[in-house]
């Protein structure tokens, strides 16, 4: 485990992280969280728990992306709050 | 009140960090979790499974009813997004666009007019996504199959490699929500259709508790694979890692066919009519 690329990828987690909170387009926000959920996958994968990387990366980087996707597309664009 | 949420996160937060640094380093060899049962696994995974890949038979096969059961949680995400989601009241839509295909033109047909439904010159398009995009078709048509062989390798594959039914079955599903994006909703129902894929995902499950009890009729404990020995006339360390294979194929259907249901009442408001 290298800590300079470990620490640079948590830093980009819990910026993509806030950013997916805060943004008001919820369709940003909605490729923010596949973002973050990459970056999650390439951490499990330097810890060593490939399967896990391979399930994150699958389910929360495309499927999660494309239902989140959808479920904006079927209501509105911006959030109340 | 948002103060008070901002102070309560904070504070549980914190709770949360201070806590967990009680927990054994990362990778401590020392710690309770990596000298008892971490071990067994690593020393008995090849002989009590003859499976190489210790993830997959933890999964399947040390930790079947978690498997199972978190089949089963798919199952009644799927079932509960069908009960919310899903209109079954026939909506007839007020105005409807056909493309003209040899010429490319767009009609718009208002409502009481005739719909040309049955004609091969015209084909519906949805109402807010009207391009047509012969590249991206094209494209896609020639990468779905390998898509989803790549899903059936990961299925089947799993033993030896990372991967297994809940990844394969992602990746499958995501084909077919590719195809539907890529032409519309109406097409890809047409050729997986709601029953099916509703069938499908029951079988799933069925098929892994169907497993488990075929283990139990032959006198062995539920999901204890090696009792499928007699009925598959190998060894019995053979026999637990074909039950792995099975149980893995029933949750790649039920995977597949989940996320399928889930994008098709997503995508189109339960409607099934026009979508993403």
């Amino acid at each position: 485990m290298i800590w300079q690329l470990d620490l640079i990828i948590l830093m980009i987690v819990i910026v993509l992280g806030i950013g997916a909170l805060t943004v008001k387009d919820l369709l940003s926000a909605a490729v923010l969280f596949g973002a973050y959920s990459f970056m999650m996958c390439l951490l499990w994968a330097i810890m060593g728990a490939v399967d896990v990387a391979f399930t994150e990366a699958s389910v929360g980087a495309g499927v999660s992306t494309v239902l989140f996707v959808a479920a904006v597309f079927r209501t509105s664009r911006r959030t109340k709050d | 009140m948002k103060a008070i949420g901002v102070i309560l996160v904070g504070f549980l937060g914190g709770l949360l960090i201070y806590c967990s640094m009680d927990f054994p380093p990362w990778g401590d060899p020392h710690s309770p979790a990596s000298s008892h049962v971490s071990p067994y696994y690593i020393e008995h995974t090849l002989e009590d499974t003859s499976v190489p890949n210790i993830v997959t038979s933890v999964l399947a096969d040390y930790r079947g009813y978690d498997t199972m059961f978190e089949t089963v949680v798919i199952f009644t995400a799927g079932i509960a997004c069908i009960f919310l989601l899903r209109v079954f009241k026939a909506v007839e839509p007020e105005t409807r666009l056909y493309r003209h295909l040899p010429t490319g033109i767009t009609l718009r047909i208002a409502q009481g007019g005739k719909f040309p439904d049955d004609s091969d010159q015209f084909k519906r398009i949805d109402s807010d996504w009207v391009p047509h995009d012969i590249i991206l078709q094209t494209t896609c048509r020639m990468i779905i199959p390998f898509i989803q062989i790549f899903a059936l390798y990961v299925i089947a594959h799993g033993h030896h490699s990372p991967g297994g039914g809940f990844q394969g079955g992602v990746i499958f599903g995501a084909s077919i929500i590719l195809f539907a994006i890529a032409f519309d909703l109406r097409s890809a129902i047409k050729r997986m259709g709601e029953r099916l894929t509703a069938f499908l995902c029951a079988l799933g499950v069925l098929i892994y508790a169907g497993v488990g009890l075929v283990c139990m009729l032959y006198g062995n404990n539920f999901l204890d694979y090696s009792a499928l020995a007699d009925i598959l006339g190998v060894d019995r360390i053979s026999a637990r890692s074909h039950g792995i294979l099975m149980v893995e194929i029933g949750v790649g259907l039920a995977v597949m066919a989940v996320m399928v249901v889930l994008y098709y009442n997503l995508a189109s408001a339960g409607k099934h009519d026009e979508g993403l």
